[in-house]
């Protein structure tokens, strides 16, 4: 049996041993989660997200917007009387990384899809003071002028290709070549605003908008 | 957890929850049967100054543990935890989402049943009412419509006398329930020169200062390009398709010149939600009083 002063006076062995309690913990908490099909299947009208969303997701992830916005409705009533149905795990699965956040300086996205009309998101990723003179989240006006195939859109196939392999990997339905070979024809002239409109427009759609 | 690819996790988590709570028993059991020397330290020296004595653990510390093990056991009989085994007291999260929901809708059953019976305009007069669809209006509506209700450029003021679909009580309900979608299309093919004509017409209209020669060409325009066709031949709007009356001082993009040209020249499209879906028949309907009594206070 080792002794307590062994491990103290060995700096490798209390390595080992610490990591050998975390791996125990990660084995009950985490593996099995990869065996579950509620944790790896689609809810049903799930789909990947199309190339234009992708883009837009991608300029979600770089303005930070996770920083103040989560993507979780967690189920109580409180939260599903204001966002619509709490968010299940079937949802994320062709999120990667999912976008959940844990601040939430504004209120929860997961559902805006269809809440508010393309205007008032365009009006309000402008200036948000425009239409919510209370709001205190920062303007993204340069989001109007800048296109989105010379920064999110630049490399889109190779994103849509990677995505492509976490689906096939995991076994679920995936973009298709002539998906990924229209991918910068969808993308177009659309301004970064443009994308990110349509990603979060497409948000928490699956699951009816209703409680 | 009841829904693992195969039995094998199952069996896996249920090994490793029982084998790890088992192990935190054996381990108490194990150092409880240790040597100790109360009063005299192990012998070695940190840090300078730091040493340590060899005691047995405090009883309310080696009590808290057992605590912990009996309570890690209690809680696996009751609740989910155990691989698929559902708990005895059958608990799930969305069943408790689901409990709270209906016990908070049973409380106020009541209350919205008394004002769904009563008309729009008696609720719009009962201060409670008119509190609570205060609360909603807070909730679903000020983002686009503003914490006063009195809009924003391109989101219609609420607290005016004026409405794009109609300010009777039913056609409010109608615009909250099934929402509107009000589209003026783009009139790029007339020519930036006719499209400027226009907007000195449509701003003679509201008496703002216009230029007589364009106001004049602009009226003969605004006849021959369609613009009556939803806006009336007199430019007083239709409340049936949602087109602006033109010969008020409301102008919902902006009256400036180049706000109305870019109005003719590119559309406009604007939506309101349909919130009947989300909030149910009894939310819209304090809703639309809420929203008839802002109106009618500016009468």
């Amino acid at each position: 049996m080792i002794k307590h002063e062994q491990i103290e006076k060995s700096v490798p062995l209390l390595i080992i041993l610490t990591l050998l309690v975390i791996l125990w913990g990660g084995l009950l908490e985490i593996v099995p989660l990869f065996f579950q099909k509620s944790m790896t299947t689609p809810v049903e009208g799930v789909k990947p997200y199309d190339a234009v969303s992708l883009a837009g997701r991608d300029i979600y992830l770089r303005e930070g917007c996770y920083n103040c916005h989560s993507q979780m409705i967690r189920p109580f009533r409180a939260e599903t009387e204001r966002y619509g149905h709490y968010s299940v795990a079937g949802e994320y699965v062709y999120d990667h990384p999912f976008q959940w956040g844990s601040k939430r300086t504004g209120p929860d996205l997961h559902r805006v899809g269809g809440r508010y009309s393309d205007e008032w998101q365009r009006a309000h990723l402008i200036n948000p003071r425009d239409v919510v003179p209370e709001s205190n989240m920062p303007a993204f006006p340069w989001l109007a002028t800048t296109k989105a195939k010379d920064t999110v859109g630049a490399d889109i196939e190779k994103k849509m290709e990677v995505m492509r392999t976490y689906a096939k990997v995991r076994g679920l339905p995936t973009y298709s070549d002539e998906e990924i070979s229209a991918a910068r024809a969808a993308i177009g002239d659309k301004t970064e605003l443009d994308v990110l409109i349509a990603y979060l427009q497409g948000l928490g759609t699956a699951l009816k908008n209703t409680k | 957890m009841s829904d693992f690819v195969s039995d094998f996790w199952n069996l896996y988590v249920i090994v490793i929850v029982l084998v790890s709570i088992v192990a935190c028993a054996a381990l108490l059991i194990v150092q409880g049967k240790a040597t100790f020397t109360p009063g005299k330290t192990m012998g070695h020296v940190w840090d300078e100054t730091l040493e340590e004595y060899n005691n047995p653990m405090p009883k309310w510390w080696s009590w808290m543990f057992i605590i912990t093990v009996i309570f890690a056991l209690v809680y696996l009989v009751l609740y989910p935890g155990l691989g698929t085994f559902k708990g005895v007291l059958n608990w799930t999260s969305s069943g408790q989402h689901k409990a709270e929901v209906e016990k908070m809708d049973a409380a106020v059953k009541p209350l919205f049943d008394k004002y769904m019976a009563m008309d729009l305009k008696a609720v719009a007069g009962d201060r409670q009412a008119m509190e609570m669809g205060k609360r909603l209006y807070m909730t679903y509506c000020m983002q686009c419509h503003g914490a006063d209700a009195r809009g924003a450029k391109g989101f219609p003021n609420l607290t005016d006398a004026d409405w794009l679909y109609g300010g009777e009580p039913e056609q409010i309900k109608e615009s909250i329930a099934n929402g509107r979608m009000g589209m003026m299309p783009p009139h790029a093919h007339l020519g930036n020169d006719t499209i400027r004509d226009l907007a000195s017409f449509v701003r003679s209209l509201s008496g703002l200062p216009n230029d007589s020669v364009r106001t004049a060409k602009g009226k003969e325009a605004f006849a021959s390009a369609g613009c009556a066709g939803c806006h009336s031949p007199e430019g007083t709007g239709m409340q049936a398709i949602g087109a602006p009356n033109l010969t008020d001082k409301i102008w919902l993009h902006g009256s400036a010149e180049a706000s109305i040209v870019e109005t003719i020249t590119n559309g406009r499209q604007n939506k309101m939600p349909a919130w009947k879906d989300f909030l149910g028949d009894a939310k819209v309907h304090l809703l639309s009083a809420y929203v008839l009594s802002l109106g009618q206070a500016a009468k």
